[in-house]
């Protein structure tokens, strides 16, 4: 893949986005006026409570809903904006879905193979060829004709994540990806995560809840308010990549830590206050 | 899952199963006195003497033992005619059922694709799926030219309905996020339907046609004894293996009627079993662990 030292592509500007939901009248602001650049190849984790309207955003960015206002921009190319609501949906943006959305019914060679046999970028056996040397490289060797059913939770976000990469996105949007897994699973994965991004250096949006996650991955921690959503505090995590678990004790990490965690408790008990149901 | 394979175990214990109710049947059908003690009679007299009027009790000895079943039907097995029952009411099965496939799935999926489709077929197919298939019986042998038809068309009836509900209803549960995800990665609108909603839909259809093959024996049986199964044209085994066993209650043959019922229940486990052997082989990510 694109193992550049200095990424070019996948930037993204999120320009003064807001949505407003409007079920029968009773109009919801989800989104509040909205900005945040993310640099190419960068990860940019986004914290808030449940409920927040995090995943608004990544939807709006994926092309899966209308956006009221505003402008997002990939590489400088309109997304979306006021004109045109709604984003074209397309493999330079892969979303790796909360509950995951491995296709059930193929396995997991099948569905790492789907996107460029889709796309016709690729014949379906050179497509399995390389969705078998990225699965190699992954750490999935022996589960590639298994169904996604048969394997661990943990191995079907990785299987996931590589799916999201065969298509060679500029972006990938992950949204909450770790949260139904348990801790000692999720350091790995997150290890697992990292040593995929520095092989292929693509830019990550990150949705989390994990302020401890979300520091340790992210080049970038935005905080957002709770409904409607936008950043409230922006930290950049001045920890060098390539990163491993030994972070997590250092110092620098818990100060960043306390820096933030005001934040983004408060935004917590605001959620909590305000009734929001997990979502 | 594991249950679907074959264990020493488990056909242990249906053979247990079995052949306790085999010698149960026989037991209560040789005597009135259950396992040596008469509790037929008290129970008549108790219930006399509470006032009921009609002191009379079922009792498992009215039925034929299974040794005079199994003598019944070892009469009949060389007999063409019980085959011929056999095959009528098979053939019927399968050309109801495959209609109702061959037409439902389709239908099923256009009514859960398209929403104008929806609006238009739904309502009329919903007024006319309460009716029960064997209320088409009349009608049915009215319009339909030959009396073949009309029970290969209510048999479709019986099938048709619960395959298209478990179709739409299949196809409209399949989650968001597969077609959004399939768009992102470049799916046409084709590639959609035929890797996601169709393999999505698969399960039900074959939860649908379990269901629907079910209904379609009570609806041959029904409508064999009804219309007489074209037996008239047919000679004594056009009428089918419902035809069979009315046949046999009118000429007196109780043995005959048990031979019968338990060929249907044959014959619909041969049929569950096939379909149950199809559903595996067409949905394989569901046989896991």
């Amino acid at each position: 893949m694109n193992a550049q030292q200095t990424p070019t592509r996948g930037a993204i500007r999120i320009d003064d986005v807001v949505k407003i939901y409007d079920p029968e009248g009773a109009a919801v602001m989800a989104v509040d006026h909205c900005t945040l650049d993310i640099e190419a190849g960068e990860i940019c984790m986004i914290v808030g409570p449940s409920g927040c309207g995090k995943t608004t955003l990544l939807n709006a960015i994926a092309g899966f809903h209308e956006i009221s206002s505003g402008r997002i921009t990939l590489d400088g190319d309109v997304l979306c904006s006021t004109d045109k609501p709604k984003a074209e949906p397309g493999s330079d943006r892969i979303v790796v879905f909360q509950n995951g959305a491995l296709f059930p019914w193929k396995t997991n060679l099948e569905n790492i193979a789907f996107g460029p046999i889709m796309q016709k970028k690729l014949s379906k056996a050179e497509a399995k060829e390389k969705a078998l040397s990225m699965m190699a490289d992954a750490g999935l060797s022996g589960v590639e004709h298994n169904y996604p059913g048969e394997v661990s939770s943990g191995m079907r976000r990785r299987v996931e994540i590589v799916r999201a990469l065969m298509n060679d996105p500029k972006v990938l949007l992950l949204d909450e990806p770790y949260r139904a897994l348990d801790s000692l699973t999720k350091s790995v994965m997150h290890e697992a995560l990292l040593e995929i991004y520095y092989k292929n250096k693509v830019t990550i949006f990150f949705i989390t809840h994990d302020l401890e996650e979300a520091i340790f991955l992210g080049h970038k921690v935005a905080v957002m308010t709770t409904r409607p959503c936008k950043p409230k505090k922006i930290l950049n995590v001045d920890i060098p990549h390539p990163r491993d678990y030994s972070v997590l004790t250092s110092k620098r990490f818990r100060e960043l830590m306390e820096e933030t965690n005001e934040a983004v408790h408060e935004e917590a008990l605001k959620a909590f206050q305000a009734g929001e149901r997990e979502g | 899952m594991s249950s679907n394979k074959f264990s020493a175990k488990s056909a242990a214990r249906g053979a247990v199963s079995i052949i306790l109710f085999l010698l149960l049947w026989e037991l209560g059908s040789r005597s009135r006195h259950w396992i040596g003690a008469d509790i037929f009679t008290p129970l008549r007299e108790t219930l006399g003497a509470l006032g009921f009027k009609k002191t009379y009790l079922p009792w498992v000895g009215a039925i034929p033992a299974p040794s005079e079943v199994a003598a019944a039907w070892a009469g009949v097995i060389t007999d063409a005619g019980y085959w011929q029952s056999w095959y009528k009411s098979m053939f019927r099965v399968l050309a109801g059922f495959t209609a109702a496939m061959l037409i439902g799935i389709p239908f099923g999926l256009l009514l859960a694709v398209n929403r104008t489709a929806f609006g238009i077929g739904f309502p009329v197919f919903e007024v006319l799926r309460p009716i029960p298939p064997l209320a088409w019986v009349p009608a049915s042998i009215i319009f339909w030219p030959t009396q073949e038809m009309s029970i290969a068309f209510v048999t479709f009836l019986g099938a048709f309905y619960t395959i298209v509900i478990n179709v739409v209803g299949g196809a409209k549960s399949i989650d968001q996020r597969y077609f959004q995800a399939a768009q992102s990665m470049g799916s046409s609108k084709w590639d959609i339907f035929r890797r996601i909603i169709l393999p999505g839909t698969l399960p039900s259809i074959m939860v649908g046609s379990a269901v629907g093959m079910g209904i379609t024996w009570e609806v041959v049986v029904a409508a064999e004894m009804i219309s007489g199964g074209g037996s008239q044209a047919g000679g004594t085994g056009g009428g089918g293996l419902g035809f069979f066993i009315w046949n046999s209650y009118v000429g007196g043959s109780y043995q005959q009627i048990v031979v019968g019922m338990i060929s249907i229940g044959v014959a619909g486990f041969i049929s569950s079993e096939l379909l149950r052997a199809l559903g595996q082989y067409v949905t394989p990510w569901l046989r896991l662990r």
